[in-house]
């Protein structure tokens, strides 16, 4: 238990470090990028794009409980509330409530 | 040494009605649910979030943990989904910067950099003076790094209570609510180009390679749409 307790702990230092590290190397290398620089350009598209990447990823090829529901029903429900939030004026509220419900009905009729 | 105006500006800044609050309320409170399933208790699971503070990253080490990984491959696997926080660092910093703001202030607010907080600031850094966007930040960050913790630890206390359809219910919350956030961010050609073409691209690199796949798909998909910028201008 002690060991399974310590080891715990460990996994999380070691999960904290690498997250840190991106994090802190990202400071360290923008002390010297000015933000009107076309390399400030380059990582700003890098980092929109990334996020998508990362985003989309999560969707398609999900880990964890989003596994449980199928590839088309998690597509139908982030269409149906990305035209909801552009339905809604850009409303992010309307498609974030709905995204929960509309998965969970779904899974229950198909 | 912080501004208090500007420090509580960002604080309550997530109290809009639009805030990511919910979304990452949402994602944390699962986040809780799955390390208390997993066998963590639950100070082990508060520290997590307290010093990870990355859902993604969290995620593998969950996963990672389960099938007995070594620490070696941790560290690896986390830090290979949690390495977009390097060019979300170097594309909001510089933002930051002023020669009247102490370098500790940096090096410490970097730890609430996510998805949620980096939106915030790269909407509204313009409506902050220069010499007080740290503040600012350090503002918007501890607000969205608090919720994750709370949310965590009362994922925890109501685990038994949320039922697997719930747990999925949840899970999908955070990447509709960020993509629209993402969506609305698109306000020119280039961040449009980036964002669309990280979209195909992140799934498409999965199919050569599931570890590095949002790192190549961001990459590439970075590099052009700055070409197209350029070719723009």
């Amino acid at each position: 238990m002690t060991d399974l307790y310590s080891n715990i702990f460990l996994v999380i230092a070691v999960t904290s470090i690498a997250t840190y590290l991106s994090r802190s190397l990202g400071v360290l290398f923008s002390e010297r990028i000015n933000m009107n620089s076309k390399i400030f350009r380059l990582f700003d598209c890098v980092a929109y794009s990334t996020l998508a990447a990362l985003i989309s990823k999560v969707v398609v090829f999900p880990a964890g409980d989003l596994v449980e529901a199928s590839n088309l029903i998690r597509l139908i429900v982030v269409f149906v509330c990305v035209a909801v939030f552009f339905i809604a004026k850009r409303n992010l509220v309307y498609p974030t409530v709905l995204s929960a419900i509309l998965l969970t009905v779904l899974i229950k009729i198909v | 040494m912080i501004r208090s105006g500007f420090y509580l500006k960002g604080l309550f800044s997530v109290r809009s009605v639009d805030s990511p609050a919910i979304a990452l309320g949402c994602s944390f409170l699962a986040i809780g649910a799955l390390l208390k399933n997993i066998g963590f208790n639950l100070q082990q699971s508060f520290f997590s979030t307290f010093f990870t503070y990355a859902l993604p990253g969290q995620l593998v080490m969950a996963e990672s943990f389960l099938v007995g990984a070594s620490l070696v491959n941790i560290f690896i696997g986390v830090w290979l989904v949690n390495a977009r926080l390097f060019p979300m660092a170097v594309s909001m910093f510089p933002l930051l910067k002023s020669k009247k703001q102490p370098k500790w202030k940096y090096y410490i607010s970097c730890h609430f950099l996510a998805v949620s907080s980096w939106l915030i600031m790269k909407k509204d850094y313009r409506t902050i003076n220069e010499d007080y966007r740290i503040d600012f930040w350090m503002g918007i960050g501890t607000a969205t790094w608090s919720i994750a913790i709370v949310s965590t630890v009362l994922g925890f206390l109501i685990s038994d209570y949320l039922s697997k359809d719930m747990m999925i219910g949840l899970a999908i919350v955070n990447p509709v609510y960020f993509f629209c956030m993402l969506l609305g961010s698109m306000k020119n050609v280039v961040i449009g180009t980036s964002v669309i073409l990280g979209t195909i691209l992140g799934p498409a690199f999965y199919l050569i390679s599931p570890e590095w796949c949002i790192l190549y798909g961001g990459v590439t998909a970075g590099v052009i749409a700055f070409f197209v910028g350029e070719l723009n201008d």
